[in-house]
Parts: C-alpha cells; structure tokens; sequence
C-alpha cells in the first residue's frame, strides 16, 4: 500500500469510509445513467448459504453458491462477459424478492429475464428443459436427456447440470438420478436435499442444513 | 501444436468493483489534496466514470493506480479551469478555495495547510506521499525531472510541518512510522 507517506500526513491518509460509501453509490447510479454497467451483482441471503446473484442489461445471468468462490464467480464474469462490474443491488431487487418468497415456500415458479449466454449449446438445450420441469416434480439424468432428443447423452445431462450458471432459478436440483438417488449438485448434496424438500412441503428450518 | 499459453490474471480483467474498493480511497485522498470539497469528491466521481468507460480496453500490466490518478489530476485541472473562467482568473487552486475550506471539519487544517502550498509542492506530496506514485512517476505527470519532483516534495513536507505544526502547536506530532 501506501510506504512513502510522512507520519504526519497520517491524519488525512485515514479512510474516510462513510464518504467512499456514498461516493461509490452515486458512481453506480450515474454508471447505469451512462449505460456502463455491463453486470450488476449483490448477494443474498438464503437458507442454503448465501448467494451471489448477477445480471446484465439481458437479465439474469448468474446464480452462485459460496462454496463456488464468489470472488472467482466475479473474475470468471469479468473474463467472459465484462469487467465493467459494480455491486448494484438495486438492479437485482426483483431476483432478491422472488428468491425470498421461494425459499419460503410461497413462490413456485421464477418471472425473471434471464440471460443464458454463459451456456452454449447442449448444455444450453439442457438448461432450456429444465426450466419446463415444474415445482416439486423430478425427472432422471435417462429422462432429460431423451427430452432434448439425444437419449445417450446422459453424461451430458449432467455435466450441464453440474456446470448450470444458474442454480436454483433454472432447477438443475429437480434433475436426480434414475434409482432415486440424489446425483451431484453445484450448490453440494446438502443444499439439493433441502431444494428438495422444500419443494414436497418441508420448508428448510435451521436444522435442515447442518453448515 | 499447442503453443506455451502463458494465463495470468491481468489486473484490469479484475471486476472494476474490485478497482473502486482498492483504489477509490487513495485516489479520493489525492483528490482532496488539491481541491477542496465538494469539488474533490466531484473530481472523484468524473475520475472513476471516466475509468469505468476505459476500463475495457486498458493495455495490460498497466498500473492501474498511476493510471487512475492521472485522470483525477486531468479532472481537477478542468474544474478548476470552469471555476476561473466562471469567476476572477486566478493562478493557483488554494487560493480560489478559502470560501468552501471555512466549511470543513476535523483534519482540515492539514487538508487547509496541504491546499496552500504552491502548485508545484502540493502536486508532488499528493502523487508521492499521499497516492505513493514514484518521483519518476510524478515528474511524467505533472512535468520537469525526477530530481525537481523529489526537490518539490520535500519542500512541500517542510512547508507542510512548519505551518501546520505552528498552527498546532498543542498537537504531539506521531513518531510511529509505517510499513
């Protein structure tokens, strides 16, 4: 950091961190006046840990688990969308409150714009069949790789539910396998279990999950 | 082939969130060295809105922090210039200040004292002491050499201590020094 300063300038080299609050906030707004922010993101609060939730200009573009990083999240979006990227809450009110009501067991399906450009074919053929699996039901890896026309491309299925940019919103956790096992999950077994759950009426109490 | 791929994270390939909450303070503390408020934390927000539009296409390895207060010492010299054009021309920024300085509270003596010194002097302890450019760096920015932005710091700290220290004589100067 700073290794040239004079011990007397200490007194004006302290942060002035309500100011820098206020400044960084009215830089956001005047960011989205100028058409400059390329992704706005915020975190939120859930009953499975908290969640980064992004969105460009298209909508909704990336939902993250912590134990995915949240700071790689971020790099990994300045890399392939733009590293014009500010936490913005505002921008993502919308997702915040739908995701409240979900994991409150009030709220069965998502209406968000949402921006698929981080999934590229298969994988996005796969993402658009999810999101026509509805509240509380679930289909095998065997049946949703037949939905999208390509029966043996099971692996498939779940490499593109494994890297799925948008957890809980498009319901990769409704995809389990054919012997009624769980299969993998991005957000951790834990956390679909509880997806699960939630969906067949056991609302997630703070127990369910044992972080 | 496959030829050697060399990948490393360029700094400016860093979500420019993570740019604001590194550097916005220093370059906010260097704002506030040459202007007095509000028109530093105006300089600061041109600063960073002009940054966030250049973001994208900055060479890489470029040293972001030299190359943010490069735009805030470009922003400060425009407002002062809309303010002299507006008002009586006059040579220095401190002296247009005394109105909005009468205003401010707790360290301002020091931003006040800071504000006063000749153009030269203050320019240098803001890019050095206060931003931590190198002498050579500041010479590129404000112009002359190496040696003459050296020189010009180290009167602007004198200057510094003895007005401000007269001014405070009751104050303890601070004897810690940091890393």
């Amino acid at each position: 950091m700073i290794n040239s300063s004079d011990p007397m300038l200490d007194p004006i080299i302290a942060d002035d961190a309500e100011a820098m609050r206020r400044l960084r906030d009215q830089l956001v707004a005047a960011a989205e006046a100028d058409q400059l922010l390329d992704v706005a993101y915020r975190t939120v609060d859930s009953p499975v840990g908290t969640l980064l939730v992004a969105a460009t200009d298209q909508g909704l573009v990336r939902v993250a688990y912590e134990r995915e990083d949240h700071d790689h999240v971020l790099q990994g979006l300045s890399e392939l969308i733009s590293p014009r990227i500010l936490r913005a809450p505002r921008r993502l009110d919308q997702t915040a409150r739908q995701l409240a009501e979900y994991f409150a067991g009030e709220r069965h399906d998502f209406v968000l714009p949402l921006d698929f450009r981080l999934a590229h074919g298969f994988r996005r053929a796969v993402l658009a069949h999810l999101v026509l699996i509805n509240y509380g039901r679930t289909e095998s890896y065997a049946e949703v790789a037949a939905a999208t026309g390509h029966a043996r491309a099971v692996r498939a299925v779940g490499t593109a539910c494994a890297t799925n940019p948008m957890p809980v919103v498009v319901p990769c956790h409704r995809v389990v396998r054919s012997d009624g096992k769980l299969g993998g999950y991005v957000g951790g077994l834990e956390a679909k279990a509880a997806l699960l759950a939630l969906e067949a009426g056991r609302p997630i109490g703070r127990d369910t999950l044992s972080r | 082939m496959l030829r050697a791929i060399v990948y490393k994270i360029d700094d400016n390939e860093r979500p420019f969130e993570e740019i604001v909450a590194e550097h916005g303070p220093t370059v906010l503390r260097v704002c506030r060295a040459v202007l007095a408020r509000p028109d530093a934390d105006d300089a600061w927000s041109e600063t960073f809105l002009a940054a966030l539009r250049a973001y994208p296409g900055l060479a890489d390895g470029a040293n972001i922090e030299a190359w943010l207060v490069t735009i805030a010492h470009h922003k400060a010299i425009d407002i002062v210039r809309a303010q002299s054009r507006r008002a009586t021309p006059v040579a220095d920024v401190a002296q247009t200040r005394s109105a909005t300085d009468a205003l401010e509270t707790s360290d301002d003596g020091l931003w006040a004292a800071l504000r006063a010194l000749p153009t030269k002097q203050r320019q240098a302890v803001a890019y050095h002491h206060v931003a931590g450019m190198s002498y050579a760096e500041v010479a590129a920015l404000v112009g002359g050499s190496t040696d003459a932005a050296r020189r010009a710091a180290h009167d602007g700290i004198r200057a510094l201590r003895s007005r401000y220290h007269n001014s405070q004589s009751s104050t303890p100067q601070k004897k810690e020094s940091r890393s």
